[in-house]
């Protein structure tokens, strides 16, 4: 089957025109070993079926970084399963084009058939000018298709260059203006390579005859003619003057000289476009932060305002399930067990995550789609770039306030790889909203009643900058030790404002929704069962009529509902979990946790919520305690250790909080992180280095606290 | 063509609304590589349009798109003012 690869500059227009050519039948994963995706499909022309990979945006075909270099390897005929593309196609952006041009110029020389895509007229259009596609089509030498991509123009038109281009195969043949006596050379080296097999493009020969220390050079070595006639010619080139940059401008020349013919104004030509004027404002010294502020913070609230309806829906729909299909399973009480508490609360967790990451992602993507998000990292990068990151984490940093899940899948979009793992890496960091039913418990239990609401709406603001302040150091090490490689300039072009299309909106919540849904949601469900099975077994129903029985004869007038809740305790305390809990309690001592705050600590493991109900059933409330309930607020104040000494004091309960801060519960984040970087090793990393500093922090507290009498 | 008369510059020097030509490449570094083949090539004009509120990046125009780029990553790239 012919491989056809689409190939582009960023901002041309490529994955919207892969989106429409090709909807949601896209395959989405990753490079062997590199954290760069790859896209393809299948593609029915008209008399066959073909594949057709998006290969990953590229200014350049020289590539400074070991993303691009996998790029580029699909055109070298590696990294895609040892094929080489059959045909390239080409998205050239008419309102760039001048650079994209030079592009193409290197493209055309890569020894493939080759179709221009000649995106973004309807652009150039409202900038008042106009291509004129047969004469860029006439000096290139190749087939180029207007295409409107999100509208469909000129699809059928460009799907019929493909299936004409892949039936009778040209490579094209354009000069690109390089000076003759080099390109003699480049002519005479070529055929004398090809005379002994070896086939190499004129740019490889143009570029090793330029640059000293290319591949070309070293694999001469073994070839004593053939090495003479490259040094001499190396030489001749040095005596002329000629230099290694000869290579661009001479190919921008070109450029610059077809880009010239081939444009021509309509209409009023404008001085200042939309673009610039909503610019002045949005990216304005004062006004575009103030702007930009305002966004975020909407944002957030409609992540709030429409995403908590639904979930507290699905919440109580699964809930309502659950107790559907436990009355049909009344009697066989450890298989309802395992199907209520485990597999119908699992995937409820899971699913009732989803519409905040759908949010999220539409959010993301509409910024996207606008051109907005380009503004957003230009302003914030001097902030980011401070810390060693750069302005594009902003967003992937800022969704992991509200989950870290989306954010670190976010942070694909940032083209250096060093800062885009080091994203990752403290994205957890950001307090998310999971985190938020404990801090909301604990403040609501501790801060507030003894400190009143202004302290505690500190309190709450301190913790979610705690994961901030942590990141900021964390950042620093991981750049200057632990994640090796140079990080990439910062080059960021700022694409003309557009209405989002919205087939591009829709598939990337598609995509995004069945990745979270697929790795994290797997994970929440396993690890929701195993917990299940952990805080059940062992049980027998003897145990529990001992600790009936045990309640009724310490306490008089007792009611069954309450002798039900001291059993539920019982059970979770001697099950393996809570043995487990009471094993390690030495461990959390220092941090002033005993095993009954340690068991729902590891309970959470699912999702960071089933602490509070966790904490619920551990302290003889039985189930169901939510986050605001009066009881849970008055058992953990009134806790106390063996020898009567209150359980937790505030600071014990802010070493508490901390700890949820900083830890790396999330086991769904976990996946997530294996996932976009391809391997287990930084999500072990992570897991180590987030549980010690969230360890270590607890035990401050809590040592700081009482040294202080606190 | 070299303006003779106007002082060269490095990059980190350029204001907003200024208009300037780009002389020369001091090395090869992968930035100054990369930034000759996004079209700042010699003898090229841009113009500063704007700098971001912190006092990086700047953002310019160059062969007709617009580019940010962190002044403190364009040691080596000399330009001069144009008309």
């Amino acid at each position: 089957m012919p491989l056809v690869a689409i190939v582009g500059n960023p901002n041309a227009g490529k994955t919207t025109l892969f989106n429409t050519l090709t909807g949601s039948h896209q395959k989405v994963a990753n490079f062997p070993g590199v954290t760069v995706e790859k896209v393809s499909s299948f593609l029915k022309l008209g008399g066959r079926t073909v594949e057709c990979l998006d290969v990953p945006g590229l200014y350049s075909l020289e590539p400074i970084s070991t993303d691009e270099e996998v790029a580029v390897d699909v055109l070298r005929g590696r990294g895609y399963g040892a094929r080489k593309p059959d045909l390239l196609v080409c998205v050239v952006n008419a309102a760039n084009l001048e650079r994209n041009l030079f592009f193409v110029s290197q493209v055309a020389e890569a020894g493939f058939p080759l179709v221009v895509a000649l995106t973004m007229t309807d652009i150039l259009s409202n900038q008042g000018q106009v291509c004129d596609a047969n004469k860029l089509s006439n000096m290139l030498g190749v087939d180029v298709v207007p295409v409107i991509g999100h509208k469909g123009r000129g699809l059928a038109e460009l799907l019929e260059a493909i299936d004409r281009n892949l039936e009778n195969p040209k490579i094209p043949s354009a000069e690109f203006g390089f000076p003759l006596s080099l390109e003699t050379k480049v002519a005479g080296l070529r055929e004398r390579l090809a005379r002994v097999g070896l086939d190499y493009t004129k740019a490889e020969i143009r570029r090793a005859l330029l640059t000293p220390g290319s591949d070309l050079e070293n694999a001469l070595r073994d070839m004593p003619e053939l090495k003479e006639a490259f040094d001499t010619a190396v030489k001749d080139l040095a005596e002329e003057g000629m230099q290694s940059s000869v290579e661009v401008a001479s190919r921008y020349q070109w450029a610059a000289m077809v880009t010239k013919a081939v444009m021509s104004d309509k209409g009023k030509a404008q001085s200042r476009t939309t673009s610039d004027k909503l610019d002045y404002v949005l990216t304005h010294r004062f006004f575009g932060l103030v702007i930009f502020l305002a966004v975020m913070y909407l944002t957030f609230q409609a992540i709030y305002t429409f995403a908590r309806p639904l979930m507290d829906g699905m919440t109580a729909a699964f809930s309502w399930l659950g107790n559907a299909v436990g009355s049909h399973l009344e009697g066989v009480p450890i298989l309802k067990s395992l199907v209520v508490d485990g597999l119908i609360n699992g995937v409820g967790t899971m699913l009732t995550f989803l519409p905040q990451i759908l949010i999220l992602f539409l959010f993301i993507s509409v910024l996207e789609g606008t051109g907005y998000l380009a503004r957003a990292a230009f302003l914030m990068d001097r902030l980011l770039g401070w810390c060693g990151l750069s302005g594009r984490a902003f967003i992937p940093l800022l969704s992991s306030f509200a989950c870290a899940i989306p954010g670190i899948m976010a942070a694909r979009v940032m083209p250096d790889a060093k800062s885009r793992l080091a994203t990752i890496m403290v994205a957890p960091l950001m307090s998310c909203s999971a985190r938020l039913p404990v801090y909301l418990l604990l403040i609501g239990a501790f801060v507030e009643p003894k400190y009143g609401p202004g302290w505690a709406g500190f309190t709450l603001f301190a913790m979610h900058l705690l994961g901030l302040l942590v990141a900021i150091p964390i950042v620093f090490v991981l750049n200057k030790g632990i994640i090796k490689g140079k990080r990439l300039p910062f080059l960021l072009e700022l694409p003309p404002y557009q209405m989002p299309k919205w087939r591009d909106v829709w598939l990337a919540m598609y995509f995004r929704g069945k990745v979270f849904v697929n790795t994290a949601g797997t994970i929440i469900v396993v690890m929701s069962v195993i917990i299940w099975a952990l805080s059940f077994f062992p049980r027998s129903n003897e145990a529990a009529q001992q600790y009936r029985n045990q309640y009724v004869a310490t306490h008089t007038g007792a009611k069954p509902a309450d002798a039900d809740k001291y059993v539920q305790e019982q059970q979770l305390a001697h099950s393996y979990l809570g043995t487990f809990g009471r094993t390690i309690e030495p461990v959390f001592l220092p941090a002033g946790f005993d095993w009954r705050i340690t068991t729902s600590i590891l309970s959470a493991f699912p999702a960071r919520e089933t602490v509070v109900p966790s904490l619920g059933i551990i302290f003889s409330l039985g189930e169901g305690q939510e986050k605001d309930s009066t009881d849970l607020r008055r058992a953990l104040n009134t806790a106390t250790w063996p020898d009567g000494k209150p359980l937790l004091t505030p600071w014990t309960a802010i070493g508490l909080m901390v700890f949820f801060a900083l830890c790396a519960q999330c086991m769904a984040t976990l996946a997530t992180v294996k996932r976009e970087t391809n391997s287990w090793k930084w999500a072990v990393f992570m897991f180590v280095y987030m549980t010690t500093l969230a360890y270590l922090a607890a035990v401050g507290v809590h040592q700081v606290s009482k040294f202080f009498g606190g | 063509m070299i303006n003779v008369a106007a002082p060269t510059m490095r990059f980190n020097q350029v204001r907003k609304g200024m208009k300037a030509r780009v002389v020369k490449m001091k090395s090869n570094s992968d930035m100054l590589k990369r930034l000759q083949e996004m079209g700042l090539t010699e003898g090229t004009v841009f113009t500063v349009n704007k700098v971001a509120p912190f006092g990086d990046p700047v953002e310019i125009t160059v062969r007709g798109y617009r580019l940010c780029l962190r002044k403190n990553e364009t040691d080596g790239l000399e330009i001069e003012v144009a008309e």
